[in-house]
């Protein structure tokens, strides 16, 4: 029966081949279309958005990969979010106050709001939301924050205080979770639950599809509180191949998707590419780095880690990676951001200065090689980066060239992820790591950068402490008040420019690339998605 | 017969118990532990969570204690949840991807079987002419193309420069509202790029096999015989050489069993084909124990049931192995 | 024996030697051969020296092949890689050969229940698809060369046994094994100064496909982000950074897409000629 059926296929694909290659309307070169410029919005189509990896919860507390987080955030809604210009505003907390003295945060829930399958949205849903999180039989990464938190209560069915020991900075932006259905989940096994894969939400979309290794399918909540989404259809395509994946968009199958700097730059500047989409540029929320391992002889002398970076040349990195779309990192802090200090004296590219500073520390010597010896013995280490990133590793590689030139021989070693932080972050057995940090939109990074976070496992793992860092940290996490809390991490941003625990090494940009007939497409400091459910597709160029 | 049979069916048990330690044994040559995934580099995860994870998927455990428990569950096919963290059952992630692989190869091994045996014949018959040295480049050239390079071409030209072809996937978006025939279309024009680079790739190993098997038994005498007596040489090839050909082909469908299973990881990752082989990879990845030796054990028990039917029926079919009994 | 081991090649060259496809087959073979060794000589930059201010710059007369996404030459890549394809080939082959030839002696002399012990393990390790097996070790261990070259071994000796089991069965009858035998030869003896020498012409066919093999799976391999890591050039590496600029960047993806094409086109062809020669039963 399963061969007939084949068979039967087959016939059809020959026939496919034969009709394909016959049939002239098929063959469509895109042509520009013309564009009404100011036509009202109006409801109807999809948008299609490519994805690398399949999302593998959307049950946000319990995923930790973005394609995830990504759907997630479609189906869900925290208590607060970013607006375009990343102040924190009510989501489904229609207000907040804080407390004079920073403890007490009472968040006034909007009243309506509705679960996708019909029940009312009330603070039972945050007070679940908030235990099974904290629930040590969660496998969540999030509980960290919420743990912070020293009581909550609901005094009415729309009204959430929540109360803090010492006054915790992060602690409205951690509001910003995903908040689940309780009446679906409280008394069960949330890490069995349906939702994981047919998930009941209050945002803007609701799930409706879900074809394993294809496409999550998502229509529009029409009665969602901010009014209901123009478009139609919010389609994920699953496509684990970027060749593929910018195929499929050039094709017209895909609207939405991350360009490489190569593509932005030269694949996607014709004519007939602007007419069919609409290119965006600005700087993303991570930054690339060279951590040292400050437990190691060699990486303990603060001159060796200022002449490594002064041999660094940083505008080299930008225009061989990233095409220049990206910018000179000097600090764990992204240009933009309020708590960014822009006047921080950073090391520039210097090799005659990295060399005296090598001298100074000892090593003036070089041997037959050109390398730099000192007891005999040469200068030497190994970039360990993980695999699967391209720009990491031609960055390693230009890095290793240039490190070259001033007598230092490097080595790049790639390793995958799981054993990477297992067998050589958490154990400390490297020299040299390059990686990136994504980071949050509160400055808070006590957990990189405190001397107490420096154990096993920990995020501090170059194995970084200064007391006076570690001061600011706490001080700055430990106040709402931003001019206070912009002296500490201003403060924070020189020491670490001079202790060099890193070399900072660039800001990328992010290169998303929408289709065209996409109208209302909006950029802002937070990106593009912000105003999404004000996009839509005029009638006359509607394809789905 | 039936003791042949029963014999080979026997053998079965420490063959599975053999994969089931090769399998245990070639994941567990892992020095990193998969719950690092998880809480990769986030810095609002701390220490406690991950400990948490491990206790949660009994990473904590001895090794041999978990290999016991792992085989017992085998022994009633739960093979356990994965470590991603959906957490779904293995088996059901395996059975919404086996059929895809399934299908799709089973297409492909009809495609290639269509053409390389002809080819083969082709060529055992002019043998030593052009069109044997032809067909030889021709299909060795489908085995040395690099599969994702030939794949990523014709996906440029069918689909982006002619805009003939889809590109990837198995459907359109909005096929579900297709007629039948439409739907079968669609489908058939999503599988035309797949199911050719799949069997371009595996022409040669039958073609060749093929011609060998084929000059081989026109070499015979019986051939000879068969001429001799004025039979016109079609007759000959395809009446009397070709069925003793084809029947060594029965083993050879045999071993494509575990391609049939396994799928091809890398075309079902640049056509975005939800198949077996893109699980595995994915799996493997991750650190997905429990997806990885799922596929690795289930995979490998297809293939041993499949060889058995491919022996069992080659000496069903065969007389001289018939009537010796095995 | 002497008499009989030279009687028996000038007959093999002389059946190879008119099969014209497994000439050519040879002859690149053998250049590429030349070509990796001479590439420190032959190749016209450095295949490492990156410039970050000509990236992908298509082929010139400076670069007859173009630059790569670091601006390094392609052509010296290329001549580079081919040292590390060939590498990774005969390493992985010689691996698979080396503990095939021994299962497949010790399982065809022996028999009894080291042959089925042996030869259940060879069912059992064919039951695997072989790629997964690969991509299994690779992912959870290191994806370094050393790694790729011993798992593509370790996971494609069974072949190389069953044929030279079959061989040594058919040899242990003859005469001047009992004869050996008789006068008290060891049993290692035996294996491998008299059944190991002819024993092993087969297997020649299957180390010249064995290589072909081993540089498609390094290629796919790098496909999937596991295969040599750069800096270090492989003709996988480099045909899967081209492999994004198919569009633009042409030079990139062709030149070593060609290469493996050929080379591993020679191989098979090589292979197919050595089997032909050998095979007693094809008249020429």
């Amino acid at each position: 029966m399963r061969i007939i059926r084949g068979a039967l296929v087959i016939v059809f694909l020959v026939a496919a081949c034969i009709l394909a290659a016959c049939s002239p309307e098929e063959h469509q070169q895109p042509v520009p279309v013309t564009r009404t410029q100011h036509s009202p919005p109006v409801t109807g189509d999809a948008i299609v958005e490519g994805t690398i990896g399949e999302a593998s919860t959307l049950i946000p507390v319990l995923a930790s990969d973005s394609a995830s987080h990504a759907v997630a955030g479609q189906i869900y809604n925290g208590l607060v979010k970013y607006d375009k210009n990343l102040t924190i505003v009510g989501d489904l907390a229609q207000t907040f106050d804080i407390s004079p003295d920073g403890l007490t945060i009472t968040f006034h829930l909007r009243k309506g709001v509705t679960w996708h399958d019909g029940s009312p949205f009330t603070a039972r849903d945050v007070l679940y939301t908030h235990r099974i999180i904290i629930d040590p039989k969660t496998p969540t990464a999030y509980a960290e924050d919420f743990k912070q938190v020293k009581t909550i209560s609901a005094p009415d069915d729309h009204t959430i205080r929540v109360t803090y020991e010492k006054p915790f900075a992060p602690a409205l932006a951690s509001w910003g979770t995903g908040i689940l259905p309780a009446h679906l989940l409280e008394g069960k096994d949330i890490t069995k639950s349906p939702l994981a894969r047919k998930p009941v939400g209050t945002g803007p979309y609701r799930f409706t599809e879900w074809v394993a290794g294809q496409k999550i399918v998502l229509d529009a909540n029409p009665t969602y509180f901010e009014g209901r989404p123009y478009i139609d259809r919010y389609i994920y395509r699953i496509i684990p191949d970027t060749s593929t994946m910018y195929m499929e968009m050039k094709a017209g199958a895909i609207d939405l998707m991350n360009l490489t700097p190569v593509q932005y730059a030269r694949q996607t500047s014709s004519r007939l590419f602007s007419s069919r989409f609409n290119k965006f540029r600005y700087p993303s929320s991570g930054y690339l780095y060279m951590g040292y391992n400050l437990r190691h002889p060699l990486f303990g002398d603060k001159r060796i880690r200022q002449a490594i970076t002064a041999a660094i040349n940083k505008d080299e990195l930008i225009q061989g990676v990233l095409f220049g779309m990206g910018q000179k990192a000097h600090g764990p802090i992204v240009p933009g951001r309020w708590a960014y200090n822009p006047n921080v004296r950073d090391i520039a590219y210097d090799p005659k200065h990295a060399a005296e500073l090598l001298a100074q520390a000892g090593w003036r010597e070089k041997n037959a090689d050109g390398i730099l010896i000192r007891n005999g013995k040469p200068f030497q280490f190994t970039i360990l980066t993980n695999q699967g990133n391209q720009q990491r590793l031609m960055s390693a590689q230009i890095i290793q060239q240039r490190l070259k030139y001033v007598g230092v021989d490097v080595k790049i070693r790639i390793v995958e992820w799981a054993t990477f932080l297992k067998e050589y972050i958490d154990k400390g057995k490297f020299e040299v790591v390059m990686l990136g940090w994504n980071i949050s939109q509160d400055p808070d990074m006590y957990d990189i950068w405190h001397s107490s976070k420096t154990n096993p496992g920990e995020l501090n793992f170059v194995g970084f402490k200064n007391a006076e860092v570690d001061r600011l940290l706490v001080e700055g996490r430990g106040t709402f008040d931003i001019e206070q809390r912009k002296k500490a991490y201003f403060r924070i941003q020189e020491i670490l420019a001079d202790e060099q625990p890193y070399t900072f090494l660039y800001v990328p940009d992010s290169l998303p690339v929408v289709s065209a007939r996409i109208r209302g497409v909006e950029p802002a400091p937070a990106g593009l998605g912000h105003n999404q459910i004000k996009w839509f597709v005029p009638k006359n160029e509607q394809v789905y | 017969m039936a003791r042949y049979i029963i014999q080979r069916i026997l053998m079965l048990i420490p063959l599975m118990l053999g994969i089931t330690l090769i399998t245990f044994t070639v994941i567990h040559l892992a020095p990193g532990e998969p719950v690092e995934m998880q809480v990769a580099m986030n810095p609002k995860v701390g220490k406690e969570a991950r400990e948490r994870l491990r206790k949660f998927y009994g990473l904590d455990k001895p090794l041999h204690e978990q290999y016991v428990t792992w085989v017992g569950k085998l022994a009633r096919l739960d093979l356990g949840r994965s470590f991603s963290s959906d957490n779904r059952p293995v088996v059901d992630k395996i059975k919404e991807r086996l059929p895809v692989t399934i299908s799709l190869n089973i297409i492909a091994l009809l495609l290639e079987f269509g053409l390389a045996i002809p080819i083969g014949i082709m060529a055992a018959t002019h043998r030593d002419t052009w069109l044997d040295k032809g067909i030889t480049v021709f299909v060795f050239v489908g085995f040395a193309v690099p599969t994702f390079w030939l794949a990523l071409l014709l996906m440029y030209f069918f689909g982006v420069k002619l805009n003939l072809l889809p590109i990837s996937g198995l459907h359109s978006l909005g096929s579900a509202n297709f007629g039948t025939v439409q739907y079968l279309w669609d489908l058939a024009k999503h599988l035309i790029m797949p199911v050719m680079v799949a069997s371009f790739g595996s022409l040669a190993g039958l073609s060749r096999y093929m011609r060998s098997t084929m000059l081989n038994v026109i070499g015979q005498d019986y051939i000879t015989t068969a001429r001799a007596k004025g039979l016109s040489e079609r007759t000959v090839i395809y009446k009397h050489a070709l069925r003793n050909a084809l029947l060594p082909l029965i083993t050879l469908l045999g071993f494509s069993i575990p391609g049939l299973i396994g799928g091809s990881v890398i075309f079902e990752t640049i056509f975005a084909i939800p198949g077996m082989g893109q699980l595995f990879y994915q799996g493997a990845m991750s650190r997905d124990y429990p997806v990885v030796m799922g596929i690795l054990v289930i995979g490998a028990f297809l293939t041993l049931i499949g060889n058995l039917v491919a022996d069992v029926s080659y000496a069903l079919a065969d007389p001289r192995i018939r009537q010796g009994g095995g | 024996m002497a008499f009989r081991h030279s009687y028996f090649y000038a007959v093999f060259w002389q059946r190879f030697k008119r099969n014209r496809l497994a000439m050519a087959g040879a002859t690149v073979v053998a250049l590429l051969f030349l070509l990796s060794l001479s590439a420190s000589f032959l190749a016209p930059y450095d295949p490492n020296s990156i410039n970050a201010w000509s990236v992908l710059s298509p082929p010139s007369r400076q670069h007859w092949f173009g630059t790569d996404e670091l601006g390094r030459d392609v052509l010296s890549r290329i001549m580079y890689g081919a040292r590390i394809s060939l590498k990774v080939g005969f390493v992985a082959v010689g691996i698979a050969v080396s503990i095939g030839t021994v299962v497949g002696l010790v399982s065809g002399y022996y028999s009894g229940l080291a042959d089925a012990a042996l030869m259940r393990f060879v069912d059992i390790m064919l039951c695997f698809p072989a790629f997964f097996l690969i991509l299994a070790v690779i992912t959870i261990r290191e994806p370094s060369i050393w790694n790729i070259m011993i798992v593509i071994g370790l996971t494609g000796w069974m072949g190389v046994a069953r044929l030279v089991r079959a061989e040594t069965l058919s040899i242990r009858e003859m005469d001047y094994i009992l004869a050996a035998r008789c006068i008290g030869c060891s049993d290692a003896r035996i294996i491998f100064r008299h059944i190991l020498p002819n024993a092993i012409s087969p297997v020649l066919v299957s180390a010249s496909l064995g290589v072909a093999g081993a540089i498609l799976t390094e290629s796919a391999l790098s496909f999937l982000g596991i295969g040599v890591l750069p800096p270090t050039p492989s003709w996988g590496n480099i045909l899967t950074s081209g492999k994004d600029f198919i569009e633009f960047a042409w030079w990139l993806s062709l030149f070593p897409g060609l290469s493996i094409l050929i080379t591993v086109l020679a191989y098979n062809l090589l292979g197919e000629g050595i089997r032909d020669a050998l095979d007693p039963r094809v008249k020429r």
